[in-house]
């Protein structure tokens, strides 16, 4: 592939969340976005179209979220890396293609800029609601790589490894973004264009009429191949076999699903990224991700002030969920203190993978979540205080906003 | 011992078209889905349009297995959303002449918006749109064109809901080519179907088809020989008819024919306009 030089805006630059976006998916080589306008995503549109006339890239605005994720995984069959971008309401539209995408194996990017929920909650404000939807959203078994950034910065490399992995496992990969993070404005420090590690599509490069479209490798992705490029192939939503031709049997069912939700499973361990700061000595483990991130590391550096020992875990990666990493955590530590902006959402995972080991504090909170220091630093001191293991998720009653 | 040749009368002419490991097809005895993929194979052949950049894509119900029988790129996708699919194929390659070969109750229901949307934009895109007036693949239900009083098994009393005359919608959305046949006008859809291919912008083609097992059984109009026959002696053809006057009641009169053939510039046309203005720049 050609780099665009014009792609990639290398130096240092003030961008928000919405806009490193673009400037990642841009050096990752996206060239189509279908979108349809929401708040609080907008600004990704208008950044897009702001430069797609020197990058050579295309949009169209659809009728609806439903269209727009359908028009993405149509193009990405043409050979350009897609994307669309979105907010709450229209990711419960897309979550009937986002099953179109696991099962056609097509590789495209959505972003999901949250806001506060259920459906037209607060458009203007950040939320962390849609954790589980991304996860469980649309009909039938799927596996869907996840990551969620906290600043301009990580958007933008968060993208790129977004549009790395969606390449590198034929899929739809999720970016949990939120209305914070969206127009947070920061330095984002963009690199050269020969330093960014790109995954290029893994192509089929044999006899024309030898090409199956689901015939798997080793590592059970299988290739792909452009529409227009006289492969004549076929491929349906329906269970299918190796030609993409439909089979409605029960063990077509196992032999078309199960690879595709191994594909991922076989290579969490490739996929998944953390940052563990401090967790050697630590009685307490801060879970969290996302928007949360500020008042998180505020909150660990206060409750280190007062003499306790906090160590942090941040998730980069929130599906497929680190298991293993916090099953080891909750034979070490006394507690996990998670903050999250919606009403218990991963906490529950963190409880899940602690199997009764370790206490889970749960900090629920609105839109002030974001600099919500005290609470968490709160919720630190009740871990602290606790004697035995609880069963289940103890939530921790915050001292605002709450009638 | 020497393979058997395939000798001249073994090889069908349409075995390129088509993709023979798939045969036999899934649709009953008296549809008319097959009669439709037949004149659309012969339409591709006539057309002489490079077959490599042409594409096919569905929708689901029992015209939306059309894409996996004709051997071109082709996708089997969601409930009412080929439209939509389809559009993000051509504008990412706009070289590509894309078909969208579904049902009814697949483009003007679920997919109704798309449908519009698509025309407005006048999308470089064919659309065939098998009409037979229900929802077949699911046992016979209202679709959004079964005609008034007509009898499924969602409306046993009657169907209450006037129905889509879909030329008329087509036009008045935008489309820049539309015409309307029965699976009986084989040579007239044929031509049709080659002159749309070639066509830039957004294409119409209703074929209205008989549906033996539960249209015409419901409603007792029997198979689908008496079906075909009733298209014979109730079709009129009037070319550029005005569309407004297309509706189709219960066993009226079928006005069949090419109505809109106008002249707009295609989406892609506006957008790379658009581009080479701020290239200038």
């Amino acid at each position: 592939m050609k780099t665009n030089l014009k792609a990639v805006l290398t130096g240092t630059h003030t961008l928000s969340g919405n806009e490193a976006f673009i400037e990642g998916a841009f050096a990752a080589g996206c060239r189509f976005l279908a979108a349809y306008p929401i708040m609080p995503a907008i600004e990704t549109i208008e950044r897009y179209l702001k430069r797609s006339a020197e990058v050579g890239a295309t949009f169209i605005q659809m009728e609806d979220e439903i269209s727009a994720l359908a028009a993405v995984i149509g193009a990405s069959w043409t050979g350009k890396k897609s994307m669309t971008v979105t907010s709450g309401p229209g990711f419960s539209n897309m979550m009937e293609h986002l099953g179109l995408g696991v099962m056609l194996e097509t590789p495209c990017v959505i972003v999901d800029v949250q806001q506060s929920g259920p459906s037209l909650g607060i458009p203007t404000r950040a939320g962390q609601g849609d954790m589980m939807q991304a996860r469980w959203g649309s009909h039938g078994d799927y596996e869907v790589i996840t990551l969620s950034p906290s600043s301009p910065q990580e958007m933008f490399d968060f993208t790129i490894k977004a549009f790395n992995f969606s390449e590198k496992y034929r899929t739809p990969v999720i970016i949990m973004s939120d209305e914070y993070v969206a127009h947070k404005k920061e330095k984002v420090i963009i690199p050269r264009a020969d330093e960014i590690k790109i995954t290029p599509r893994r192509y089929f490069k044999g006899q024309k009429d030898k090409y199956l479209p689901f015939k798997r490798d080793k590592d059970f992705v299988p290739r792909m191949v452009d529409i227009g490029d006289g492969y004549k192939f076929h491929v349906t939503g329906l269970t299918h076999d190796d030609k993409g031709y439909p089979i409605m049997l029960e063990e077509c069912q196992e032999y078309n699903v199960h690879p595709i939700l191994w594909k991922i499973r076989n290579d969490t361990e490739k996929i998944i990224e953390f940052q563990e700061i401090g967790t050697k000595d630590a009685e307490i483990v801060i879970v969290y991700y996302g928007a949360t991130s500020g008042a998180a590391s505020k909150a660990i550096k206060q409750a280190r002030d007062l003499g306790i020992k906090v160590g942090s875990l941040k998730l980069d990666t929130v599906w497929p969920f680190p298991d293993k990493k916090i099953t080891e955590l909750a034979e070490k530590v006394k507690a996990f203190v998670v903050p999250e902006i919606n009403y218990g959402q991963i906490v529950s995972e963190v409880e899940r993978c602690s199997y009764g080991n370790a206490n889970v504090v749960f900090v629920s909170h609105g839109e002030n979540g974001i600099d919500n220091t005290e609470d968490i630093v709160s919720a630190i001191k009740l871990a602290l205080n606790e004697e035995k293991i609880k069963k289940g998720i103890i939530e921790y009653q915050s001292q605002t906003g709450r009638v | 011992m020497e393979p058997l040749r395939k000798t001249e009368k073994d090889i069908h002419p349409m075995d390129d078209l088509l993709r023979m490991d798939r045969i036999p097809h899934i649709w009953c005895p008296g549809c008319g889905i097959g009669t439709a993929v037949t004149a659309f194979a012969a339409g591709l052949a006539k057309a002489e349009i490079d077959l490599t950049k042409t594409c096919i894509v569905s929708g689901i119900g029992c015209t939306g297995r059309v894409a996996g029988y004709v051997k071109l790129d082709s996708f089997h996708t969601t409930h009412g959303r080929a439209i939509a699919f389809a559009t993000g194929i051509q504008v990412a390659n706009p070289d590509l002449k894309v078909i969208v070969f579904s049902g009814d109750g697949d483009l003007i229901s679920i997919g109704g918006n798309h449908f519009i949307h698509a025309a407005r934009r006048n999308i470089n895109m064919l659309v065939i749109c098998v009409n037979n007036f229900i929802y077949a693949m699911t046992g016979g239900q209202v679709a959004p064109t079964t005609p008034l009083a007509t009898y499924a098994t969602t409306s046993p009393f009657g169907c209450v809901e006037p129905p889509f005359n879909i030329p008329y919608l087509a036009d008045s959305s935008g489309a820049v080519y539309v015409a309307r046949w029965t699976a009986l006008h084989v040579r007239r859809l044929t031509n049709s179907i080659a002159e749309a291919l070639k066509k830039p912008g957004f294409s119409v083609i209703e074929v209205i088809s008989p549906c033996a097992m539960y249209y015409s059984r419901i409603n007792r109009l029997g198979d689908g020989l008496d079906m075909m026959k009733f298209y014979h002696d109730n079709t009129e053809i009037r070319h550029g008819e005005d569309t407004k006057n297309l509706d189709i009641g219960f066993q009226t009169k079928i006005i069949v024919g090419k109505f809109v053939d106008r002249e707009r510039p295609t989406y892609m046309d506006s957008y790379n306009k658009w581009l080479s203005g701020t290239k200038k720049d």
